[in-house]
Parts: structure tokens; C-alpha cells; sequence
């Protein structure tokens, strides 16, 4: 009896423990996601002024002939840069991720295209690497502060290889001697609210030009004509420095979703566990309490029946 | 004096915004100036550039701006850049660090940010 209610007031003690250092990891997520958001926020104005630049040179150019505007012929190979964690605990967010790639890649061989992993975060990477795949490039270590040069390497990185890939042909590499891809696409979680995280999966090139009249711009701005603009240099060669950027700015708003995402996740993995943490340190009180109650009932009793023998064996004599 | 509204917006964040009356940039094409009224354009400015901007009221902001691009329309300019750094954060020690030291490339982002500080590189 006294062993058990001792094992059992060591449980409650290192349940109170893991449930301090849950809380706290909550409280950490918590704060984290604000400063996530702001930096989402942050980096509006500029995703939007490159939208319109490159929405006024797409108007103004003569032809969008840009290979990273044009769909290859037979598309061979495909990049797939997945965007994970770098830390767990974090709940299903990784688990998320992961499976839309899955998806992602089986629909990709499907189509007759070789799929070419690049991950971001330690996570994904351990997880293609314990199961013996390849990844052709990694980048870890800034997943939950993703800063703007860590989208520009992977970024950069990315559209080389599909600028390279242009030659390719069936068997090896083209003129250029270098394999590259006919498609880049991005897999990571959209940050709808703090309880819901979406994984998606986007292409971002080829991109996809849309010949209509109402484009994003023009449904903030007044109706007007758009300026015939000036180029400086021309607007084929702005084209070409533009487009690059932009692709990093999709990857770079790409990481700073999942980076919201997957505090929020962790939020929520974390307020979890601390509930289950209070709640099984009640369960366990009231079980040491009745313990603590049993024993002192078995103690009278053994006392009355103690006394009791005593009375007995007394008048017997 | 006519006005303008200029943005200058680095991918993080946005830097300055507010009512001008000149900026000057430099394109790859060769420097430029732009007043209120300037005919609608857009540019590519030089690796390791600055950007100067007359206010309103007539105060000077400078900018070391990398990676940037111009877009001059009606009435407003927007400058957008990579990365950016306001003259008045720059780390003068810091940039006159980097000038003497480090590959050419960040000589030249050093030697734009000395400029953007109102330094001589």
C-alpha cells in the first residue's frame, strides 16, 4: 500500500513537470505567431508592387517569350521543393506536408514526369533519408524565422536548374551538360487561422500568364488605362531579371505561411498536451488520495482488530 | 511644388513612404532623375545602388538599395529592392569594414551603403 502511494506521488510530480515545460513551449508558440504574422504582413507592399510591375511589363512587352513563361514540350523532370520543419512537436504538420507530397509525387509519375525532391527543414530531410530516397538539395536550420536570403538560395538554386533544363533531352543532359527540370513546384502549409493549416501544392513555373482584363491589379485599382510605360533597359531583358524574382517571392511567402503554420501547429500540439498533462495529474491525486484513504482504513482496522484480539484473549483468562 | 508619392519597399519590409518632390536613381541604363509628372517607366537599378529621395519638406532620405527595381507611374514612384537599408541605420564602421575587406561583390554593396550614409566610399 505505502509503495503504491508512493509511485504514485512521483508520477504526479513528473506529470506536473512535463506539464510546466508543455506550457511554457505553448506560451513560446504563442507570441512567436504575432511576430510570424507581422512579418506576413511586412511583406505585402512588395509581392504586390512586383505584381503590378510585372503585370504593366506583361502589357507592355511584345512577347512574353520567357522560359520561365513558356510550357516545355514534354516535360521530363520536376522539382518538388517541400517545406517542412525544423523541430517536431509540432503535432501533424509535418505529417501534413509530407502526404501532399506524396500525392503530389505519385500524381507526377502518373503524368510520365520524374519527380526531384529538394526540402526545406530538418525534418522532411530526415524523413526521405531514413527511407533510403533521394534529395537532390536541402536547406535547414531557419524554419520557424525564415529570413528573405534563405528563399533567394533555395530560390535562386531552383530556377538555374530549370533554366538549365531547357536543352535537356530524353537520355542526359542537353548542350549545356547540366540536368535540369522542365517544372518547379512548391509543397508547404497555407496558415488559414490559428486552428487550421492547409497543405498545398503549387507549381511556380512555368508560370501561368492570364490574359484577362480584371486581373488582381485591376480590381484594386480605379478602372483607368494602364500608363504606356518606359522601359529601362528593354522589356524583354526586365522581364528576364523580374521573373526570378518573383519566383523568390513566392518561395519566400511560401516560407513564412508554413513558418505561421507550423507555430500555430506547435500551439496547438502543445496546448493539448498540457490539458492532458492537468488532467491526468487530477486523475492521479485522486487516485493516491484514495491510497492515502485505504491505508489509513486498513491501519484502524488492524488497530481495532489488534485491540479486539486483546479484549478477547483478556477475558478469556 | 508638385508632389509625389514615392514607396521604397524591400521584400521584408517597407522601408520609407511618404510625399517627395525628387528621387534620384541609377538604372543600368545611367542615372536618373525623377520629378513629379515624369512620364510612366520602369527600370532596373544597378547592383549596389542608391537612392536618393527629396522630401516634401525638403529632407534628404538615402538609401543603399540592392537587387532593386523603378516604377515610375502618374504620380507615384515605388522602389523595389531585394534588400535595402536606410541611410540613417547603416553601420558606418561596419560598411567601412567590408570596403577594405570581402569580394567585389560586397565592395560594392559597401561602398553603395557609405554613399547612402552620406560617406565618401
Amino acid at each position: 500500500m505505502g509503495a503504491q502511494l508512493r509511485e504514485l506521488r512521483a508520477r504526479i510530480n513528473s506529470t506536473k513537470s512535463i506539464g510546466k515545460i508543455t506550457k511554457a513551449m505553448e506560451l513560446i508558440a504563442t507570441s512567436r505567431i504575432t511576430k510570424a504574422q507581422a512579418r506576413v504582413q511586412a511583406s505585402r507592399p512588395y509581392s504586390e508592387e512586383i505584381t503590378k510591375a510585372l503585370s504593366a511589363l506583361a502589357s507592355g512587352a511584345a512577347n512574353l517569350d520567357n522560359p520561365l513563361l513558356t510550357e516545355r514540350a514534354n516535360p521530363r523532370r520536376a522539382a518538388v521543393l517541400v517545406v517542412t520543419s525544423d523541430k517536431g512537436l509540432c503535432g501533424g504538420y509535418n505529417a501534413n506536408v509530407l502526404r501532399a507530397t506524396e500525392e503530389l509525387l505519385s500524381l507526377l509519375r502518373e503524368q510520365g514526369k520524374e519527380p526531384v525532391l529538394y526540402v526545406i527543414g530538418g525534418k522532411g530531410l530526415n524523413y526521405y533519408r531514413f527511407r533510403g530516397r533521394d534529395v537532390a538539395g536541402s536547406w535547414t536550420g531557419f524554419s520557424d524565422q525564415p529570413h528573405y536570403v534563405n528563399a533567394a538560395d533555395a530560390g535562386t538554386a531552383m530556377v538555374n536548374l530549370f533554366l538549365a533544363g531547357a536543352d535537356d533531352e530524353a537520355e542526359g543532359p542537353g548542350a549545356d551538360g547540366v540536368v535540369g527540370v522542365d517544372e518547379l513546384h512548391v509543397v508547404y502549409t497555407e496558415f488559414r487561422s490559428m486552428l487550421t493549416q492547409t497543405p498545398v501544392a503549387k507549381r511556380v513555373a512555368p508560370l501561368e500568364v492570364e490574359y484577362t482584363d480584371e486581373g488582381e491589379s485591376a480590381q484594386e485599382a480605379s478602372p483607368t488605362l494602364l500608363p504606356a510605360y518606359d522601359f529601362e533597359p528593354s522589356a524583354e531583358t526586365l522581364l528576364g531579371a523580374l521573373l526570378p524574382k518573383y519566383i523568390n517571392t513566392r518561395i519566400y511567402a511560401a516560407l513564412l505561411e508554413s513558418a505561421a503554420s507550423e507555430l500555430a501547429a506547435r500551439r496547438t500540439a502543445m496546448k493539448a498536451a498540457s490539458d492532458n498533462a492537468n488532467e491526468l495529474v487530477d486523475t492521479l491525486t485522486r487516485e493516491a488520495n484514495q491510497a492515502r484513504q485505504a491505508q489509513i482504513t486498513q491501519e484502524i482496522s488492524e488497530i481495532v482488530g489488534g485491540a479486539d484480539a486483546l479484549a478477547t484473549a483478556g477475558s478469556e483468562e | 511644388m508638385a508632389e509625389m508619392t514615392v514607396e521604397l519597399v524591400a521584400v521584408e519590409r517597407r522601408l520609407w513612404s511618404g510625399k517627395a518632390k525628387y528621387v534620384i536613381a541609377q538604372t543600368t541604363e545611367g542615372e536618373i532623375g525623377v520629378l513629379p509628372g515624369h512620364e510612366p517607366m520602369l527600370g532596373q537599378l544597378v547592383e549596389g545602388g542608391v537612392v536618393m529621395i527629396t522630401t516634401a519638406d525638403d529632407g534628404h532620405v538615402g538609401a543603399a538599395v540592392h537587387g532593386g527595381f523603378l516604377s515610375v507611374t502618374g504620380d507615384t514612384v515605388s522602389v523595389l529592392a531585394e534588400t535595402a537599408e536606410l541611410g540613417e541605420e547603416i553601420d558606418i564602421a561596419a560598411a567601412k569594414a567590408a570596403l577594405t575587406q570581402g569580394d567585389e561583390d560586397e565592395r560594392a554593396r559597401a561602398g553603395a551603403r557609405l554613399r547612402a550614409a552620406g560617406q565618401s566610399a
